[in-house]
């Protein structure tokens, strides 16, 4: 019963938490900037209900959605209104019309790294530049974001160049009803008020140097967070009407600004010796008189220790957890890396400049460059009766070209049972780092499977940071029975994964194919191999490139039988080193390379 | 209004490699890779009001120099068959390459105002003749389309623009210092864009305490009361100014002796370089920083401190070495100048 309420009442705190962060964020829209991470769900609406009437009535509200397009978003021509006219119009853009408002960013997660690029540049200048279609433009452009982040799996999150740039994280996933108590009604009166007064100039010097060491214990490296944070603090600060800061504003701030950015746990605040990193400040940017300094110096240690375990607190859970277990890349890794959503349309992709062409069969219209196509010859074509001020003609049109490129993911299943282990482990290291060296050319990620025992274990989630994958297969032990089954059924479900974030997944698996583990983790032969075979048909059942290494001394047709059931190219190695399986492996890459779809 | 250059906190590569550049554009563009928020664009778009005004032929397009005849566009070769060339104080253009600009802008194409109004088959320059004898800024260069970064690849190597579209045929002079900024975790750079960088940066986030609030303190100065900050900064500012274009005019006239291109090409070999492009900008950022800080003649110090700038993106490349390509030459240069 305690813990139903301890639950409840966490919530609680949550849902209030969001309340004020939505009152901080109404108050300094593009000072700060908010990522909401929550499904479609009435938390959120409820959220976004509420600073919707925090908001000042006149700031603009525009909503982008995901596949906006260039011109939308930053401007360009008018179609309608140039073929009307006779003349070029310009067309204004998402973010031009955004000035002094709110833009809401619809599933953030999906959005691609060029498109966040966009988006941040406005940010960080607070000019909007566009050279677009003949058009050249740059206006002063302020903006908040509220971006809505419904990613669903750890690593599903928006660009990090954009989590970068907006202070508030906040995580409202699965608040449940009881919990949304409808915020006080003072919040609004709060908010008119501290917006009516004049914002406070103060050079809060000792706030700064707080948030930045708060920041530097938590292990946050930009310069960005505790800038951010400084904003928030002067928001809460006139929320509750004061001229200066105080702690509670400061402790607000890094809960709300620095906590969710935490890649390292801080060192114990009661450690009897003060960490060096405090020392230096006390001794280079704290000039009170002797006398009083070490008394100051106190006072300012204790006020740290308190806001950053207040802080602390705030560290999300999962998080918590992570960096307990020393895994401290978790947040600072989470996102990189990652891009790009399924591209399978012929309509996407990076444009790659126009040609001439019919836009029929899905091709887009260039329609700046088929205007200029035309233009010569207005004067020749003369005027119609049809009232049309420009004559456009079918030899007139231009198309787009898309150049696709779905990222490819190369997942590495190795065998490290003993049977496989004593001669042929190494070299099929060796092997899996040349194909390494192959992925980084050709900028693919890495994933990396090992099965050996009991079960299949991902020793590296799909990466592109190839020092780690060598680190990590370096790190690999060998020996024990050999659990087939459940390393392809690990591959399989990976290589579905990647398949339904729109990526390219390719399976390359080295064993022997002496199965001895069935998925049970049981031994026996006939088990582990009628396991295997299932295995292998449910991975064949994704249609997915999948080559099989048979990396015993003595190929025997087990594994043969294997590839055959998977679909995977067999590819016997009895003798071979680890070139030679590089280079078999490389034949592969090469034929999907050539498959590799350019649409024009 | 943009931060003042002299107020930037650290990030002493970041600077040197910009200053250096601006004193000698011939080095070839300086790239700037490193993490969030330590401030990359802000030292470009710093720079662009540091920079001295420049003479310029009066209503060229393309910002010609007049005593460049070599070099002058059409429009001005025309003038000048007609009389001398007057010539204007103009600034040094840092064009800003937005990301999402078309290929039209940034070459050039028919104006279509008069095109569809005129019938008049006009050229109407882009952003790189506007960025001619200037500085052409991309930020996340990493994120650019391929097509755009061949565009520019190829008019920064032989500066000039050439275009041929829409029945048009112009080619004006388009050279200009490259300068991109990215984070590496968006995406590697082709090896063939890296190569045209003369300069690589490898910018990272300050540790210490005293500097990150330093770099925290400004920033909130400068963003509460812009007007107030650039005052206080004007002096300095001014200072540099000063110092950049004293150095500009004695480039010429700082010598480089034998010993240090022997140890420049010793340091190239030791490290493995490919070609000899490694070689040459390393002697010539060593010249420009010589003349920076008012030396008459080249030494090994200022080899030392271009090094890592001048090659780290020239090495071959193993992307399974562990040590970053700053250690190694570091070592490099350790084992061949000693401490």
């Amino acid at each position: 019963m305690a813990a139903v309420t301890a639950a409840a009442d966490e919530d609680a705190r949550r849902w209030h938490e969001a309340c004020v962060a939505a009152a901080l964020f109404a108050l300094d829209p593009a000072g700060t900037g908010v990522v909401l991470r929550a499904g479609a769900g009435p938390a959120r609406d409820a959220w976004l209900l509420l600073t919707e009437s925090l908001l000042p009535r006149a700031a603009p509200r525009r909503r982008i959605p995901l596949h906006v397009t260039d011109s939308r978003l930053l401007g360009g021509l008018d179609l309608a209104a140039t073929l009307r006219a006779g003349r070029p119009i310009a067309e204004r853009g998402i973010l031009a019309s955004a000035d002094g408002g709110v833009v809401l960013l619809a599933m953030a997660e999906r959005l691609s790294a060029a498109a966040a690029a966009r988006i941040t540049c406005v940010l960080d200048t607070g000019e909007l530049v566009v050279e677009r279609e003949g058009f050249a433009s740059r206006r002063a452009t302020r903006f908040g974001v509220i971006a809505l982040d419904e990613g669903a799996e750890a690593d599903e999150r928006p660009p990090a160049a954009l989590l970068e740039r907006l202070a508030l994280h906040l995580d409202i996933e699965a608040l449940p009803l009881a919990a949304l108590a409808a915020p006080s009604p003072l919040l609004k009166a709060q908010v008119e008020a501290a917006r009516a007064r004049a914002r406070h100039s103060a050079a809060d010097a000792a706030g700064i140097e707080l948030l930045c060491q708060v920041a530097l214990a938590l292990g946050i490296g930009s310069a960005r967070a505790p800038s951010l944070a400084l904003n928030v603090a002067r928001a809460a600060a006139a929320l509750q009407g004061r001229d200066r800061l105080a702690e509670e504003d400061l402790t607000c701030a890094a809960r709300l600004v620095l906590a969710p950015r935490a890649t390292r746990m801080p060192a114990p605040p009661q450690s009897p010796e003060a960490p060096p990193e405090r020392s230096e400040t006390q001794d280079s940017s704290q000039p009170a008189p002797p006398g009083e300094s070490s008394a100051a110096a106190a006072a300012a240690h204790a006020l740290e220790d308190r806001v950053l375990e207040a802080t602390t607190t705030a560290l999300p859970a999962g998080l918590l957890a992570a960096l307990k277990a020393g895994a401290a890349s978790v947040a600072a890794s989470a996102g990189a890396g990652r891009r790009g959503v399924a591209q399978r349309s012929r309509l996407r992709g990076r444009p790659l400049g126009a040609q001439p062409g019919d836009p029929a069969g899905g091709a887009r219209l260039n329609v700046i460059e088929t205007l200029r196509a035309a233009a010569p010859w207005q004067r020749l074509r003369g005027r119609r009766a049809s009232g049309a001020r420009v004559q456009v003609l079918r030899e007139d049109f231009r198309v787009t070209r898309f150049k696709e490129r779905t990222p490819t993911t190369t997942i590495f299943v190795v065998d490290a049972s003993g049977s496989s282990a004593l001669h042929r482990l190494g070299e099929a290291k060796g092997a899996v780092e040349l194909l390494l060296a192959d992925c980084y050319v050709r900028r693919d990620r890495v994933a990396l499977i090992a099965f050996r025992g009991r079960g299949a274990q991902l020793l590296l989630p799909p990466t592109r940071s190839l020092v780690r994958a060598k680190r990590s297969l370096a790190g690999l032990p060998g020996g024990g029975g050999t659990p087939l089954a459940s390393g392809i059924d690990a591959a399989r479900e990976l290589a579905d994964t990647l398949r339904r974030r729109g990526e390219t997944p390719v399976v390359v698996l080295l064993t022997d194919g002496q199965a001895n583990v069935a998925r049970n983790g049981q031994g026996g032969r006939a088990a582990a191999e009628a396991d295997a075979l299932q295995a292998a048909r449910l991975l064949r059942a994704l249609r997915t490139s999948v080559v099989l290494l048979d990396t015993a001394p003595q190929p025997l047709p087990r594994a043969a039988r294997i590839a055959l059931e998977m679909g995977a190219r067999y590819l016997p190695l009895p003798h071979a080193d680890a070139r030679t399986l590089a280079a078999a492996v490389r034949g592969l890459a090469g034929a999907r390379e050539a498959a590799a779809r350019e649409v024009s | 209004m943009a931060f003042p250059f002299s107020a930037i906190v650290g990030q002493d590569e970041t600077r040197l490699a910009l200053l250096v550049a601006a004193v000698d554009p011939g080095i070839g563009g300086v790239l700037l890779f490193g993490d969030r928020g330590t401030g990359k664009s802000t030292a470009v778009r710093a720079l662009a009001q540091l920079l001295p005004p420049m003479r310029a032929v009066a209503k060229c397009r393309y910002g010609c120099d007049a005593k460049d005849t070599g070099r002058l566009c059409e429009d001005c070769r025309a003038r000048r068959r007609k009389g001398a060339l007057r010539s204007v104080q103009v600034p040094v253009p840092v064009v800003d390459l937005p990301l999402g600009a078309t290929e039209d802008r940034i070459v050039g194409a028919l104006d279509l105002e008069r095109a569809l109004a005129g019938g008049k088959k006009v050229f109407e320059p882009g952003l790189l003749a506007r960025a001619n004898r200037g500085f052409l800024y991309v930020d996340e260069v990493n994120l650019l389309e391929d097509h755009l970064v061949d565009l520019l690849l190829d008019v920064a190597a032989s500066g000039e623009n050439i275009v041929e579209r829409e029945g048009l045929s112009v080619r004006h002079p388009a050279r200009f210092v490259l300068i991109g900024s990215g984070n590496p975790e968006e995406g590697e750079l082709r090896p063939q864009l890296l190569d045209r960088f003369g300069l690589s940066v490898e910018i990272r986030t300050p540790e210490d305490l005293p500097t990150r609030v330093e770099v925290v303190r400004r920033r909130d100065e400068f963003e509460r009361a812009p007007r107030e900050f650039q005052a206080k900064w004007a002096a300095e500012e001014a200072r540099l100014r000063e110092q950049l274009a004293t150095a500009h005019a004695s480039l010429a006239q700082v010598s480089v002796p034998q010993s240090v291109l022997e140890a420049a090409a010793r340091l190239c070999m030791h490290l493995g370089t490919d070609g000899l492009r490694g070689e040459l900008t390393l002697v010539r950022v060593a010249r420009a920083l010589a003349a920076l800080e008012g030396t008459r003649a080249v030494d090994n110090s200022h080899l030392r401190r271009m090094a890592a700038p001048a090659l780290r993106h020239r090495l071959r490349r193993n992307p399974l070495e562990e040590a970053g390509s700053g250690t190694r030459i570091e070592r490099a240069l350790l084992e061949l100048f000693g401490p």
